[in-house]
């Protein structure tokens, strides 16, 4: 397990050495507050895509990498610290996921070089209600002949202004609930019929809603069987939610290193505040809980590099790494005091990414359930 | 041969030699603290002991010259492994005490060489066995403020005070004490570390009885007991350090939690759970907080054992021990005192029984379990303790507890 390897530690101290200059929290900050389009700057996105992030999990045939999904996560550990918005994680990690798990060749050549030169932002459109549940999918993908006809909505898609392909996640046949009768489709931003809204969330990443009236999308759209697609989107969820995971770790942990730095400069009572140990013995625990979860990280990361147990660690990953997320940032503000609760002060900016993240792939209790059934109780 | 090959052939040899060497009769057995679980097997028990003895593997990573085997950290976990797949176990590290696990190391890393010599064959072949005069009645969490005291007399130390919680003392041969020797000095200073006999006029032992019964703790006392000067390990006044290394090997020993689902024959703890508390139509646990708690402590006991491989792994193949044990040592604690209190809980009223035929054999073993469980957060350290040194040595936050 992750003792990283050397091209890992360069890609971290790349990654680390990149987002502290050019994208820190900062950089956020200034995002949001002049309502940049699409919720990311063009240049941090480019240079993404120069540094070759694009293309860690792509294969070289396609212009990747091919570096595996622990190096993604050492990326992404480095990007959640700094909250760095960008379509990485949507299009390269989950887009690019659903080409490798569901795609047939022609469609790997046709969409993955793009994804790795940034020239395609690829999404996946799959919640359609609030709470995050894939067999519930309800959107219609009629035949019609020559293709299909979709019809119904999509909410909280991320990076949903600027994709130029969503993934969608669609109804066949049967009915919400149903396993069977799900499938998956590529569909052009520029289709017609296909409304889009951005969502303001708290956290000031892009989402939007997305409305399907009568979208046509021909048959070699789809990614792969009809009525098949829902163990092809569980795949490429559990990816997501690994990759996640490690965004995630990183916002907690930068968190926490935070709070460190304050709990050894702040002083009240002519000393230290870290110098009172319930100060102290909370740091204890919170740390603790940061080292178990960045195992739980790297062991999904290498269970999908692995190919195996990759249900239980991802849930395990998303839920743990999910807990201490949670209680790191209600402690970041905490602990801060009266500071903690300006705008001013990064703390919240922190906290709105960490419940906006819990929701995303299924929060805490959706996969303690998941893997509590696959331990068989 | 690259180091894989290696450790595959060594895996190869090593499932041979258990297999030539352990006595069939002995598979399955486990031991207790005081020795050989059943008089019939004495023998068989004496003859396995020789044989590992005789191989270094009571203490494998040891110095051959010194009775280990000089081997590294992978194989000392193959060795165990092996053994664990035939229902095998390594009994010298509990017969010897507390001397393989802490003394030992801590010997080989302040000990002189006259002190090596006479006291580390005898760890690694499981013969004596050491018991460690640590706490004392006014010195649990705040050790340093110890009062036994221990006074010049030329050759050898006159040593006066009660320590207390020292596992295995009646049956101990050598103690590890924790002296004063300057009463002066500020109280960390003025301590130091000395081995001696136990089987001299001036040490008496009483067991503690324990809410689960009987327990391998003793209060020992010391009545102008003697330990010579030969014996005092690491420098005069420096036994600080020397007791803060011998707790960081403690600390290492206690931070493998078992895994909830060890004894490949045993039932699973969420098959206990589902047999006492019943399942609904889709076969999950009928209790459905119940299910919420066992869930996520099978995720931490995972989280837990993840950590454990990674902080290896990490390290290289050199386990050293570090500070990240207190955090270890912590959750293990967790895991293995949640695991107690779910399986009282799901076993309702078969879960409280405390002796007779009502109970399962399996149910009273948890009670006792459980009870004997509750030392877990309080020895080696209490969990404030490992807060205290996690919160000072890994995230350099201020000390708290010392005052001179």
């Amino acid at each position: 397990m992750a003792a990283l390897t050397e091209e890992q530690s360069m890609i971290r101290d790349q990654a680390k050495s990149w987002t502290t200059e050019k994208s820190p929290v900062d950089k956020f900050r200034e995002m949001r507050d002049k309502e940049i389009a699409n919720n990311y700057f063009p240049e941090t996105w480019s240079a993404m895509v120069e540094m070759g992030w694009t293309g860690i999990i792509i294969p070289e045939q396609y212009g990747g990498s091919d570096l595996g999904f622990l190096t993604f996560g050492v990326v992404l550990e480095e990007t959640g610290r700094q909250l760095t918005a960008s379509p990485l994680f949507a299009s390269a990690l989950v887009g690019a996921s659903a080409i490798l798990l569901g795609g047939n060749e022609a469609q790997k050549q046709a969409i993955l070089p793009g994804i790795v030169d940034g020239s395609k932002i690829l999404t996946l459109a799959l919640e359609e209600g609030p709470r995050h549940a894939p067999q519930n999918t309800a959107l219609k993908a009629e035949s019609n002949g020559d293709g299909f006809t979709l019809s119904g909505t999509k909410t909280f898609v991320a990076e949903g202004m600027s994709a130029t392909t969503f993934v969608v996640a669609a109804r066949t046949s049967g009915e919400a609930g149903d396993s069977d009768g799900i499938s998956l489709f590529l569909v052009d931003a520029d289709a017609k019929g296909l409304g889009r809204n951005a969502i303001k969330t708290v956290d000031s990443r892009g989402y939007a809603n997305l409305i399907f009236e009568a979208v046509d999308v021909s048959a070699d759209a789809m990614l792969g069987g009809v009525d098949v697609g829902l163990p092809i989107l569980d795949a490429i969820l559990d990816r997501a939610r690994a990759g996640l995971s490690a965004e995630m770790l990183g916002t907690a942990a930068q968190s926490f290193d935070m709070t460190l730095e304050y709990l050894k400069t702040r002083e009240q009572f002519g000393q230290v505040i870290g110098s009172f140990q319930a100060l102290g013995h909370r740091a204890a625990g919170l740390f603790g809980q940061m080292e178990l979860a960045r195992s739980c990280s790297e062991a999904a990361l290498q269970a999908i590099d692995d190919d195996q147990d990759v249900e239980q660690m991802t849930s395990l990953s998303k839920c743990r790494v999910g807990e201490f997320l949670f209680d790191m940032s209600n402690q970041l503000i905490q602990i801060h005091g009266g500071i903690g609760m300006t705008d001013e002060f990064d703390a919240g900016l922190y906290l709105k990414r960490a419940r906006t993240l819990e929701t995303a792939f299924g929060n805490r209790s959706f996969h303690r359930d998941r893997y509590a059934t696959l331990a068989g109780f | 041969m690259s180091n894989e090959q290696a450790l595959n052939e060594f895996e190869t040899t090593t499932r041979e030699w258990v297999k030539e060497n352990f006595p069939v009769s002995l598979a399955g057995s486990t031991m207790g603290l005081e020795g050989e679980a059943s008089e019939s097997k004495k023998a068989d028990f004496e003859i396995w002991r020789q044989r590992l003895a005789e191989k270094g593997w009571g203490a494998p990573t040891w110095p051959v010259e010194y009775g280990g085997a000089g081997l590294g950290h992978p194989e000392a976990k193959i060795i165990s492994h092996e053994m664990a797949k035939m229902g095998a176990f390594n009994p010298i590290p509990l017969m010897a005490g507390m001397g393989v696990t802490m003394v030992g190391p801590t010997i080989l890393e302040y000990g002189t060489d006259d002190q090596k010599n006479r006291h580390l064959k005898s760890i690694a072949s499981g013969e004596v066995r050491w018991c460690l005069g640590l706490s004392e009645p006014g010195a649990g969490s705040d050790l340093a403020s110890l009062a036994t005291k221990a006074v010049d007399n030329g050759d050898s130390f006159v040593v006066n005070g009660q320590k207390t919680w020292t596992s295995g003392a009646d049956i101990s041969q050598w103690c590890g004490a924790l002296v004063r020797t300057d009463p002066a000095a500020k109280k960390r200073n003025g301590i130091s570390f000395v081995l001696l006999p136990m089987a001299q006029d001036g040490v008496t032992t009483k067991p503690i009885k324990l809410i689960s019964g009987v327990s391998p703790f003793c209060d020992t006392f010391f009545d102008d007991a003697r330990a010579e000067k030969a014996d005092l390990l690491g420098d005069l006044n420096k036994g600080w350090s020397v007791v803060k290394r011998l707790l960081q090997h403690e600390r290492q020993s206690q931070t493998q939690a078992r895994s909830p689902s060890s004894g490949s024959k045993k039932a699973t703890l969420q098959d206990k759970a589902k047999t006492y508390a019943g399942t609904d139509a889709t076969g999950a646990l009928a209790d459905a907080d119940l299910r919420v708690r066992l869930a996520n402590h099978l995720m931490d006991a995972e989280a837990h054992s993840l950590t454990v491989n990674r902080i290896t792994a990490e390290a290289k193949g050199k386990v050293e021990v570090s500070a990240a044990a207190s955090i270890l040592k912590n959750s293990a604690t967790k895991i293995a005192q949640t695991k107690n209190e779910l399986t009282m809980e799901f076993m309702g009223t078969q879960g409280i029984g405390w002796e007779g035929e009502n109970f399962a054999a399996e149910e009273l073993e948890n009670v006792r379990e459980w009870l004997w469980g509750k030392a877990i957060s309080i020895y080696g350290g209490s969990h404030e303790v490992q807060n205290n040194i996690i919160s000072k040595n890994i995230l350099g936050l201020p000390e708290t507890t010392q005052q001179g």
